[in-house]
């Protein structure tokens, strides 16, 4: 089960410059709410920098993780 | 007949309703509060849509991810195309760009979708489809 914080790292790992803010949403370490601002999202629509979030769980949304909930904004 | 017809069914059901919301329940009784918010925005709105529940079968909702490249539900589509999830389909609710989307009128005063994005979402419908 992942933490925030693992998730945290995870997306800022994988997408450059990006920051990202996580919290488990209900507590229950399933739903997550993340804030990631990058500049790795200019001149992408909000699809594509969402998928670019997504893809670095692949599998795991849906799955361990039940939802994360995204918040995307170029930097 | 195709090798994956569930995959065809999919596809002609989003090509032939110009909006078209894939859930978890129905419109009427949602099974998780990301459908129900997302279903709201577009009742609020007054829009016609299609929905399409995807729990009766955890194959519809693979190849629907599988077809769209988005792995969580809900999702919808207008005229073919990926709109987005929950979350994005808020944020155009918000900013007035999903009734311009949709073609519709934007409601005079703009009422808030049941559901506020900063409440927790429901609970009991974790993992159903592991």
């Amino acid at each position: 089960m992942p933490t925030a914080d693992e998730i945290k790292q995870r997306i800022e790992a994988a997408i450059p410059g990006a920051t990202a803010e996580v919290e488990d949403w209900t507590g229950g370490g399933d739903h997550f709410r993340a804030v990631v601002v990058s500049p790795a999202f200019k001149g992408k629509t909000r699809i594509q920098q969402h998928q670019m979030v997504y893809a670095v769980f692949g599998d795991e949304i849906g799955g361990p993780i039940h939802a994360l909930s995204l918040k995307t904004q170029e930097s | 007949m195709s090798e994956n017809p569930l995959r065809d069914a999919i596809e002609e059901a989003i090509k032939e309703n110009e909006v078209i919301l894939f859930m978890k329940g129905t419109p009427e009784a949602p099974a998780c509060g990301f459908s129900a918010r997302t279903a709201a925005a577009l009742q609020a709105l007054n829009a016609p849509f299609a929905a399409v529940d995807i729990l009766p079968d955890p194959r519809i909702r693979q190849e629907l991810s599988a077809l769209s490249g988005w792995p969580t539900i809900p999702q919808l589509f207008v005229k073919g195309e990926l709109i987005g999830g929950c979350d994005i389909v808020m944020e155009l609710y918000e900013s007035g760009e999903l009734a311009e989307t949709l073609g519709v009128e934007p409601p005079a005063d703009a009422p808030q979708p049941a559901a506020s994005s900063t409440q927790s979402p429901p609970l009991g419908i974790e993992n159903r489809l592991g």
